[in-house]
């Protein structure tokens, strides 16, 4: 972490805070990246009806760093399984980044995911014994990237995330936070419309968490990229500017974040690897 | 180009876990090692009779007195009544397509010479014995027809009875040996035929026809009616065609010559090389086949060793599976890196098991008679069956592998 800092602070004397504004979450004129209108799930587990999702509207547009927030068993994680592609609603209407997601069968899903998503989750679910680099070339692998470019991207995904000296260690090598900063530089890698972040601090000590968060902030404002948090921790939703409350399969609040947390103040990510971002070939 | 990823990912998987990797393929080797290994002996072992009936004579038909089975419990000879000189006389002068004739007369005796003794079959032999069986003398020389029209105590000892009688290094030409008390001079030494399944072929020796009928065995050699038996009549055939026809025409003669009626089998048997070698390739290739049949079992508990291993690791990898389909993983690609992890498992089995087989085959002929022979056919059979392993028993795995739920095997603790 302490690398990680050390390369932002050497970086953000050279450029500032120059996407600071450019890209502004929440901007309600930015095109709806998210559009869920009357998502249901429904179980029957024998004569009984399980409503986990009863009517859901959610919109989220480009830039936004959202948390959907419920206790468990509110329907969330049910939630972010559709909003993620993973499932299909009973009924609704969904639409991620223009794409009408019902209507797809599972192959056209998993395209979906590995072109429009990037998942980050609580157990970081890395591949052991893989070096950090080849954990974060898994999804370019499916998307059918050729080696040497893969590579690249890998690379430059792993330095946007300040693991640049860690390249060929293996995930068991690494330490919790560093683990979860490879599993996030997995989900950047393949610039997806949208990142979802299940519980992504729920495995780390405060500390490595509050780096989490920084860099899911710093992504979020340097890069534009729509970052939606899947939590029951209220200090996670601290570090938004927006907040879904969910309670028995309904929306029950939607709310902007006032007196938002910034986990690492002054802190961007170098202009290089932005760069690297955002001009790697697709 | 995805399948290659597929491929590559697959190794990866493998080359984690090297121990498990091994012991798995272990099982497929020792069926391919046992496939292999079997078949080439098996093949080598065909040759080996083929190479001991030919090197006989060429075209060889023999005719012996009572009827040999074929098939199963062969070889038990019925009611004997002999083959005699107006026999062997009638089909030397009828039988068309014959280059020459010949015919012996063997007994078992007693050999003796000094304080040591010897009991084998002693043979009465024609001048032309040597050029028909292909077998002629190593020291010395074979009877001659000076011998039989003198009816001459001489003997042409074969191997093992040298062996017998005589000290390593001595010489045993012009030496006497008593054969049932009768003293004979060795006047040779037969080239030593080695053993194969028709017993020591050495063990023989060889005395003028004449002799043997009317001077060693007197009495023994005349049937009821007074005729002089004989133990084998041999006709070399002009040509390998023919054979068959000149097998015919031999059985037909001596059927009318014995008065045999048209619904009752011959009371003896005409017999040729190819028969035997038929006979008995028949016999090995039952062998091969039961032995392959115990190689095919414990290919198939290879097979089952694979899968049960495979969906050990399908269970173990549920939530990699998880992932891998969170992260874009079409089912096919789940699919397609579980089927190749089980096929390099079995083919690369199959693999080392054609070196341990050929390895096996190998060290046996260092102490059998025969050289192993290995068929492209047999290798590629091997092949061909790991590969048809890996895909059968990887299948169900892998399928049960790429129908996982992602959103259940990424929950999976």
């Amino acid at each position: 972490m302490v690398a990680l800092n050390q390369e932002i602070d050497h970086v953000s004397n050279v450029i500032g805070p120059r996407l600071n504004g450019q890209l502004p979450a929440g901007d309600a004129n930015a095109a709806p990246v998210i559009e869920a209108h009357g998502i249901a799930k429904i179980y029957r587990i024998g004569d009984i009806e399980v409503r986990a999702l009863d009517g859901v509207d959610v919109t989220i547009h480009r830039g936004e760093l959202t948390a959907i927030m419920g206790p468990s068993g509110s329907g969330k994680s049910t939630l972010m399984n559709i909003l993620g592609c993973l499932d299909q609603p009973t009924r609704g209407a969904y639409k991620l980044d223009g794409v009408d997601v019902e209507k797809l069968n599972d192959d056209q899903l998993a395209a979906i995911r590995n072109k429009k998503i990037g998942f980050v989750f609580q157990s970081f679910n890395l591949l052991r014994r893989t070096s950090a680099i080849d954990n974060v070339e898994q999804p370019l692998i499916y998307a059918g990237v050729k080696p040497r470019e893969r590579r690249e991207r890998a690379k430059a995904a792993l330095e946007a995330v300040g693991l640049g000296n860690r390249l060929k260690h293996h995930a068991n090598e690494l330490s919790g936070g560093q683990q979860q900063r490879v599993a996030i530089a997995r989900a950047l890698v393949t610039k997806p419309a949208i990142i979802l972040a299940d519980e992504p601090t729920g495995n780390l000590d405060s500390k490595s968490g509050a780096e989490i968060m920084c860099l899911f902030q710093r992504l979020n404002e340097d890069t534009g990229m729509t970052v939606i948090f899947v939590t029951h921790d209220p200090r996670i939703a601290q570090h938004t500017r927006r907040v879904i409350r969910i309670a028995d399969g309904k929306i029950i609040g939607d709310d902007a974040i006032t007196d938002q947390i910034i986990a690492c103040p002054d802190k961007a990510l170098p202009e290089s690897i932005l760069e690297k971002l955002e001009h790697a070939p697709a | 180009m995805l399948l290659r990823e597929l491929i590559k990912l697959a190794l990866n998987t493998l080359a984690a876990n090297k121990p498990r990797a091994f012991l798995t393929m272990l099982g497929i080797s020792i069926g391919v090692a046992a496939v292999i290994a079997l078949m080439s002996i098996g093949a080598g072992v065909q040759d080996y009779i083929a190479q001991q009936f030919s090197s006989a004579g060429a075209n060889l038909i023999g005719v012996v007195p009572g009827r040999i089975q074929r098939g199963p419990g062969g070889g038990a000879f019925g009611a004997q009544a002999p083959l005699t000189m107006a026999d062997y006389r009638a089909v030397a002068a009828n039988t068309p397509n014959v280059i020459d004739t010949s015919v012996d007369f063997a007994r078992p005796a007693v050999f003796a010479y000094g304080n040591k003794t010897s009991e084998v079959n002693v043979t009465g032999v024609m001048a032309n014995f040597s050029a028909i069986r292909n077998w002629n003398a190593r020291l010395g020389r074979v009877i001659d027809e000076t011998d039989i029209g003198g009816r001459s105590r001489v003997v042409a000892l074969g191997q093992t009875v040298v062996n017998d009688l005589f000290e390593p290094g001595e010489d045993p030409l012009d030496k006497i040996v008593r054969i049932n008390n009768v003293p004979f001079r060795v006047i040779g030494v037969m080239e030593s035929k080695g053993s194969s399944i028709l017993g020591d072929q050495d063990a023989a020796a060889f005395i003028p026809l004449s002799t043997a009928q009317e001077r060693l065995f007197g009495q023994q050699s005349q049937s009821l009616t007074g005729e002089r038996i004989v133990s084998t009549i041999y006709a070399q055939a002009a040509n390998k065609d023919v054979t068959p026809a000149v097998m015919a025409s031999i059985e037909s003669l001596l059927r009318e010559r014995r008065r045999i009626p048209a619904d009752e089998p011959s009371d003896f048997s005409v017999l040729s090389q190819d028969e035997l070698i038929n006979t008995f390739g028949a016999v090995t290739g039952v062998l091969t086949v039961f032995l392959g049949a115990i190689a095919a079992i414990s290919l198939l508990v290879g097979g089952i060793g694979i899968m049960n291993i495979m969906l050990v690791s399908v269970t173990e990898r549920t939530r990699e599976i998880g992932l891998r389909k969170a992260i874009g993983a079409r089912s096919s690609a789940i699919l397609t890196q579980f089927l190749t992890e089980a096929v390099f498992l079995s083919l690369t089995g199959g693999l080392i098991g054609i070196g341990i087989g050929l390895g096996a085959a190998f060290l046996v002929s260092q102490f059998a008679d025969f050289r192993p022979v290995v068929q492209a056919g047999t290798i590629a059979l091997a092949v061909g069956f790991s590969l048809a392993v890996g895909l059968f028993f990887g299948i169900y795995p892998a399928r049960r592998a790429s129908q996982l739920n992602p959103i259940d095997a990424l929950r999976f603790e």
